[in-house]
């Protein structure tokens, strides 16, 4: 049974401490970000329709003549992922949480287990030359254990980084987190892997994605994921949004300034088709609009 | 993600979540002490004043003309959540705002809670007149940063408006009524595009200086980002104080809450934001309107800043419109919570 923690005394920080954020880095963002396209695999995953795999085709085709650098199109890897090598697959990705009752609740096992699991996987990749992404679930809380320490969010990341992961992808996997919340997990984290090695992946289930990656992006993260037309919902609110919109977040990074590679109208059209194949509306805000400036 | 069905029945609820997360006590009603707001040298947290704009620029911009009993009970519920600041309605012409024609009405039936304020909009003198008989004890003017939508919007130039305003501003304050000024467009125009921070700052200038206490900036259209709020700011704070500035962000773009986090990394402490995200936007079919109070709270609880705010009751207030215009809400809060 998840132990309800008690109350904590309100953060005292506040304004002082984002202010300290802006006089020293406010300004200062990367001038190219990274977009890892997770529309094809976590959006898809959690939607209740399920598309055909000619239309799963044609998706990911669109995304890359939109010039999404990234499109993650593989599914989860189970721990018999030789058949994948196999089959001709040029990434893994290996998935970790900072919480131990997410894992139990996820994949039946402890933390340092699926870390032992996921370092034999690394291991055989790194003999196939095959690189090799993390994920950390759970990063600013988790839905059984409720806040999440930076700390642990530091020690697993560190870990993956260490067992040769080449960049890790933190999870805000229930859209819970806020900007302070981020900053907190983000200076935790940074103090053992470069910032070069991070991305993060924001959930928009209380709409504060966009405001947690502008801070991540303060920070120095310059690689950050999302899911056209915000696809994919959250499985443990029903009803509630899922994925940062890849349009929303490219709108945002244009208009700052900082160069992604990605044509906004293609990558628009991308999500109308996909969300018409799935018969739903999209939950990206810039597709929605149709004011034309 | 993993065996999810099964997992989910065990999860903690969002309640309990949202307790967690944003230390939600008690709040406490009606206005903090203005002196609160120097506080942080006393180790309590900062104070953002949030201002409720829902049921003026909220409900002006959807289609379904609401009932003057449901605006009453919807602002009744409101000044119940501890909300210190809410825009009742608007005393302009009934034949360009009609969802505004019952503005008499709504601001004799509202209870005026204390420790809270109900701001009005006036365009001109004779709408402020009005609005002094119907018992208003605070009003509003609406200037722009973009002559085309000066003259599209209220049928003149930047500078006869400003000359209205002046009227009006000087009439309130011989009053003793507060009056606040709002520059529209200031990110954007839909017949413009760019605004350039000059003019921003040109026009906010000219309010404060006529009287305002208050200038509230607005990305009418939602267009801004980070970048551009970072720019406006930084013109517009080379002339008049940060406490005298409030932002008014709309979601159009997805935008709103990244561009208040800036604004409050610059120095702002009052934000505007309507329950439940009510209004869309008028330039942009389908497209969502103003910054749902509920994910606003959520932020600035989750930052630690003060605002006297029960999300609870909020979240409350939202259902009841929704639930009156037959909408569904704007707020990804409430959309995750009432469906957990």
């Amino acid at each position: 049974m998840a132990t309800m923690r008690k109350v904590l005394p309100r953060r005292l920080v506040g304004l002082a401490s984002l202010r300290a954020v802006s006089t020293s880095s406010v300004g200062t963002f990367p001038k190219r970000v990274k977009i890892v396209e997770v529309g094809a695999r976590d959006g898809l995953q959690n939607e209740k329709n399920i598309v055909s795999t000619s239309t799963k085709i044609k998706l990911i085709d669109m995304l890359s003549e939109a010039g999404l650098p990234v499109i993650e199109a593989t599914s989860f890897v189970s721990p018999k992922w030789v058949p994948q090598v196999a089959a001709g697959a040029k990434e893994v990705t290996v998935f970790g949480a900072a919480s131990e009752l997410f894992t139990k609740k996820n994949t039946n096992c402890s933390i340092d287990e699926s870390l032992q699991r996921s370092d034999e996987i690394l291991r055989a990749a790194r003999a196939a030359g095959i690189p090799v992404r993390g994920y950390v679930s759970c990063v600013l809380g988790c839905p059984y254990e409720g806040k999440i320490s930076p700390a642990k969010v530091a020690e697993v990341t560190k870990k993956m980084y260490s067992m040769g992961c080449y960049e890790i992808s933190l999870g805000d996997t229930i859209g819970v987190g806020t900007p302070g919340i981020m900053k907190d997990m983000l200076s935790a984290v940074m103090h053992e892997v470069p910032v070069a090695a991070l991305a993060v992946h924001c959930h928009d289930t209380y709409g504060q994605a966009l405001a947690n990656t502008l801070m991540a992006l303060q920070m120095g993260v310059s690689v950050v994921d999302s899911s056209v037309a915000g696809l994919g919902g959250c499985p443990y609110a029903q009803g509630a949004s899922g994925n940062l919109a890849t349009e929303d977040l490219v709108y945002m990074l244009s208009g700052l300034g900082i160069h992604t590679g990605v044509n906004l109208q293609k990558l628009l059209e991308a999500g109308t088709f996909i969300c018409q194949a799935l018969n739903r509306k999209t939950s990206s805000k810039v597709a929605q609009a149709t004011c034309k400036l | 993600m993993g065996n999810v069905p099964s997992a989910v029945k065990h999860c903690l609820s969002y309640q309990q979540l949202l307790r967690e997360h944003l230390w939600i006590g008690d709040s406490v009603a009606g206005a903090l002490d203005p002196a609160q707001e120097t506080s942080q040298l006393s180790g309590f947290p900062e104070y953002v004043k949030i201002v409720e704009v829902g049921p003026r620029d909220g409900l002006q911009n959807e289609k379904v003309i609401v009932p003057t009993d449901i605006k009453i009970e919807f602002i009744n519920q409101l000044s119940q959540t501890g909300l210190s600041v809410i825009e009742v309605t608007s005393f302009v012409s009934s034949r360009w705002v009609p969802q505004m024609a019952d503005h008499t009405e709504v601001m004799k039936g509202i209870h005026q809670y204390p420790g809270v304020r109900y701001p009005v909009l006036t365009p001109n003198l004779q709408g402020f007149h009005r609005a002094v008989a119907a018992g208003a004890t605070e009003i509003s003017v609406f200037g722009a940063a973009s002559e085309s939508f000066s003259k599209k919007n209220i049928n003149c130039s930047i500078e006869e408006s400003m000359e209205k305003f002046e009227e009006v501003v000087k009439s309130a304050r011989h009053m003793n009524i507060p009056a606040r000024g709002y520059v529209s467009c200031a990110l954007g125009c839909p017949y413009e595009g760019n605004i350039t921070p000059q003019k921003v700052t040109e026009v906010s200038k000219r309010l404060y200086g006529m009287g305002c206490y208050e200038i509230s900036l607005g990305d009418t259209i939602g267009v801004g980002t980070p970048g551009s709020m970072k720019r406006m700011l930084e013109s517009v704070m080379k002339e008049i104080p940060p406490s005298a500035l409030a932002v008014h962000c709309h979601d159009t773009y997805g935008q709103a809450l990244a561009n208040i986090l800036m604004a409050l990394q610059m120095g702002i402490n009052v934000v505007d934001s309507a329950v439940s995200g009510l209004g869309g936007c008028p330039y942009a079919k389908g497209a969502s309107g103003n910054v749902a109070t509920e994910d606003l709270i959520y932020m600035l609880n989750g930052l630690g800043l003060n605002t006297g705010v029960n999300l609870y009751k909020v979240m409350e207030a939202g259902d009841f419109i929704c639930k009156a215009v037959n909408k569904t809400t704007n707020s990804k809060v409430a959309q995750a919570s009432f469906n957990a």
